[in-house]
């Protein structure tokens, strides 16, 4: 009785669950698999193979990987080094590198693009030092920096997480029974950090996947990503049916992915983080 | 030693990545010039003309009213909402939880998206479009936060108390509530930081006129840009600075005092 | 004692659902959908401290965008400022509402020569209010461009200027140019015109540094590139900033372009459009958006007052000449439409 009554009190939510969060997904279903006149097809859904929309999410994979590599390479080391810091230094120096995390999203995007453009500050920097101006604003590489930077911190914390959590004792274990620094590293630190990592992964892979607001200010109208297509033809081209049907398509991609480095998952990973 | 400053200097490349862009606008914020390289002499016009710029003051304002309502309302139903899936079976309770990650996993652009075809089939857009949409997105977070601790309490405290003749109401507040506090506190914090950087859900489901400061930074740059931002920025990231600084160091002198009270015990 | 929990948790929600709608649905309000940086934020604060009519601003950045967010029906607009071949197709579609003329009676101000113009796209001028017009050409860095080059559209293609040159982010503007450059209308539905400009933007594009729209001045500004595709409002408004820009419409002729407002069918406060339209017309107010735009105005009132040198600058007011050998943007019908579309997509898409 008591535990049925208390079953109750997620009765909201379950009207929530209906309304907001089925209800919508629904929606997207149902205009991906009819046409403007509500007829069934499957062509919104097929026209990803079309080879703009081909392009674009292929542009868009490949730039995310490049992304999450950039990412994990950047923060694993990092990450190394934050967790044999002193204790009381620790939470300090972690709080400065989640600071910029808070700062809002799109001052972000513009700090990027005041640096990179033609007269920015680095090449005004380069031009100083007589070096050759460098010219990645509006170019797919300008919008993998500013994805890096954005993301980086959902890369770092949650491998620092992982690797706060190994015992100092159990290393010094290891290194009293005689094993070296490689080895250490490799049977000890790598494997307990690795669910820290995987949530990482998913963390930085599925923004970056999907993002359009980087591409559509510092990619300059050159860099057309799955997420612009999408915005673009919702925003743009009135064919929601079109933009339902590509949204679709990245639901399942990100899903996949999602699967993909969730069943390497010990621990079930991205609530972890914070 | 070699180690430790190749440490060093890796930690500092990393932070001159993260700041350099940071200390770019702080410095271009004092700049009297309207150019975005040349040193113009000191000013602080760009500041009087933000708090001159009522859109902008505007959309603090929204940002600010969206990022509490909906962390206040989402921390209410997901508390709520994570008792009753306590109390749930495990197959219920999987079911629950699966459409909880829904909002989760799902990209942002096709969660705005989807819920924009909605509320535009059903209603018109407007403030309350973009809370319902927040709330959303919301919850999750909270009910990920409170339902590790319900699953860390002692069942047979709370059932005791009743035996005992507490009321629910009583058991819940003497025994539940102190225990999920600081995933309720954790979870609403995480809301308000996720409603508080949020584009592309608002840019979709936002009505007329009305803006958060990321909508109306990214209409702005749509259109150029304008030295006010770098004030904006400049104050936002101080905001940030000092609001981190409250909570760290409120947080690590709570955990003294935690510690101080185990020893005495 | 946990339905008292459950009616607080749902009260709050409520009253959180409510503060949001209950901002007043059907008070004093006036729904305005405009292009971006169109109109001195100040004169709509001067209009509501004078009326007390709430202004809900919203702004678009390309005229297929504004017919998107209005064909969405997911906010009821009172009213909408935007280009001629728009507002073609909307009055085709039954989109628009008479505008009652005599409630503005500040429109004498307007000289009536441009309510001509309109009749291209609104014949009996029952429709539409004319805001501002101009022209679309180059705006261009003397410092870095031999000014010579920039009087013909060649210049896009000249690969001097590689990676130092702005286009337009908007489907018709771009293909305008490689229409002109042609020889050709740029209201071709010719699939073999369309697919040689298609063919020439796609050669271009090595050469483009970006595609831009509103943002093409504020880098032209900060001499980001040698030139950029731009409406010759933005051009006045540059060069007021940085002297080294300069405007000029090529010789193969361009497009002349009239920003109108209009009334759409979802207007719920039609009285209060039309004292904002009123309130627009005035000498001042006018005064206040042409100083922040910088588009030519039709205002008669206003232009008279002007400094002659402000009247006799040709970046703002094209003369005759130019006019004469500019075409307006026509209404395309959905096929062409489509069919423009996809080249574009098709060009934004290549690498």
């Amino acid at each position: 009785m008591n535990k049925l009554r208390r079953q109750l009190l997620a009765g909201p939510y379950l009207v929530w669950i209906i309304g907001f969060i089925l209800l919508p997904v629904f929606m997207i279903l149902y205009y991906a698999l009819t046409n403007s006149a509500g007829d069934f097809t499957l062509a919104n859904v097929l026209a990803i193979a079309e080879p703009i929309h081909r392009k674009a999410l292929l542009l868009s994979l490949q730039l995310a990987f490049l992304c999450t590599l950039v990412c994990l390479v950047l923060s694993y080391p990092l990450a190394m080094i934050l967790s044999t810091l002193r204790k009381n230094h620790q939470n300090l120096i972690v709080f400065i590198f989640i600071l910029p995390m808070w700062m809002n999203f799109m001052l972000r995007i513009l700090a990027w693009k005041l640096l990179l453009s033609n007269n920015g500050v680095i090449n005004t920097i380069l031009g100083v030092f007589g070096l050759p101006s460098l010219d990645i604003l509006n170019t797919p590489t300008a919008v993998v920096f500013c994805m890096v930077y954005d993301f980086l911190p959902f890369m770092i914390l949650p491998i620092y997480n992982a690797m706060a959590r190994i015992g100092q004792d159990v290393i010094e274990a290891a290194r009293d029974l005689g094993a070296g620094s490689v080895t250490v590293f490799f049977k000890i630190i790598l494997p307990l950090s690795l669910s820290g990592v995987i949530s990482g992964i998913i963390m930085v892979f599925v923004p970056a996947l999907t993002s359009f607001a980087i591409s559509d200010l510092l990619g300059g109208g050159k860099v057309l990503l799955i997420g612009n297509v999408i915005e673009q033809s919702f925003m743009q081209e009135y064919n929601w049916n079109l933009g339902s049907g590509l949204s679709l398509v990245l639901m399942v991609f990100v899903l996949v992915s999602m699967a993909l480095m969730g069943s390497h998952d010990p621990e079930g990973g991205g609530a972890g983080v914070w | 030693m070699v180690k430790k400053s190749a440490q060093r200097i890796y930690l500092g490349l990393i932070f001159l990545f993260l700041y350099l862009p940071i200390v770019v606008l702080i410095v271009l914020s004092f700049n009297d010039s309207k150019s975005r390289v040349v040193w113009g002499g000191f000013t602080l016009k760009w500041y009087q003309r933000l708090f001159e710029n009522n859109a902008i003051s505007e959309a603090f304002r929204t940002t600010i009213f969206i990022t509490l309502i909906s962390a206040l309302a989402a921390t209410a139903l997901g508390t709520l909402a994570a008792l009753g899936i306590h109390a749930m079976k495990s197959k219920k309770q999987a079911l629950m939880l699966g459409a909880t990650n829904i909002p989760l996993l799902n990209a942002d652009i096709v969660t705005g998206l989807s819920m924009m075809l909605l509320f535009v089939r059903f209603n018109k857009l407007g403030m309350s479009t973009v809370l319902i949409a927040h709330i959303t997105f919301n919850v999750p977070y909270v009910i990920l936060n409170v339902l590790p601790r319900l699953k860390q309490l002692n069942q047979n405290t709370y059932e005791a108390a009743l035996d005992l003749g507490a009321t629910p109401w009583y058991a819940f507040r003497k025994i539940t509530w102190p225990q999920i506090r600081p995933g309720v506190f954790s979870g609403a914090l995480m809301a308000m930081t996720m409603s508080l950087d949020d584009f592309s859900v608002t840019y979709f489901t936002k009505g007329a006129g009305i803006n958060t400061l990321s909508t109306m930074i990214y209409t702005e740059m749509r259109k150029g840009i304008i030295p006010e931002m770098y004030a904006l920025s400049t104050i936002l990231f101080f905001i940030a600075l000092i609001l981190l600084l409250i909570m760290n160091f409120g947080s690590s002198r709570k955990e003294k005092l935690a510690k101080e009270r185990m020893e005495i015990r | 004692m946990i339905k008292r929990l459950l009616t607080l948790a749902a009260g709050t929600l409520f009253a959180a659902a409510l503060c949001g709608c209950g901002g007043g649905s059907d008070e004093n309000k006036l729904t305005v959908l405009n292009y971006g940086k169109y109109l001195d934020p100040k004169a709509i604060e001067l209009f509501e401290e004078e009326t007390g009519i709430q202004v809900e601003y919203e702004e678009y950045i390309t005229p297929e965008n504004m017919y998107t967010k209005y064909k969405a029906g997911s906010i009821d607009y009172d009213l909408i400022c935007t280009s001629d071949y728009m507002i073609e197709k909307l009055i085709g579609e039954g989109e628009t509402l008479q505008i009652d003329f005599d409630a503005i009676p500040n429109r004498s101000n307007l000289d009536p020569t441009y309510f001509d113009f309109s009749k291209s796209f609104d014949p009996n001028n029952q429709y539409t209010m004319p805001y501002f017009f101009g022209t679309v050409g180059i705006l261009y860095d003397k410092n870095k461009v031999d000014e010579a080059d920039m009087h013909s559209w060649d210049c896009l293609w000249n690969e001097k200027y590689k990676g130092q040159i702005i286009m337009a982010d908007s489907v018709r503007d771009s293909f305008m140019a490689a229409l002109k450059y042609k020889g050709y209308s740029l209201n071709t539905t010719d699939e073999a015109q369309l697919l040689e400009a298609q063919e020439i933007l796609i050669q271009q594009k090595p050469l483009v540094y970006s595609y831009l729209v509103d943002e093409a001045q504020d880098e032209m500004i900060a001499e980001n590139a040698a030139f950029a595709l731009v409406y010759s409002g933005e051009a006045g408004y540059a060069i007021e900033m940085n002297d080294n820009l300069a405007y000029c419409v090529p010789d193969e002729g361009s497009n002349m372009w009239i920003d109108s407002w209009f009334l759409p069918k979802t207007c719920k406060h039609k009285e209060n459009a039309e004292k904002f339209l009123d309130f627009l017309c005035r000498e001042e107010i006018a005064r206040m958006n042409f100083e922040y735009v910088y588009y030519a105005t039709p205002n008669q009132a206003l232009v008279e007052s002007l400094e002659p040198e402000l009247q006799e600058n040709t970046t703002i007011f094209p003369p005759k000449e130019v006019l004469d050998n500019c075409e307006i943007l026509k209404s395309l019908d959905e096929t062409a439409t489509a069919k423009y579309n996809e080249l574009w997509k098709e060009i934004k898409s290549t690498d």
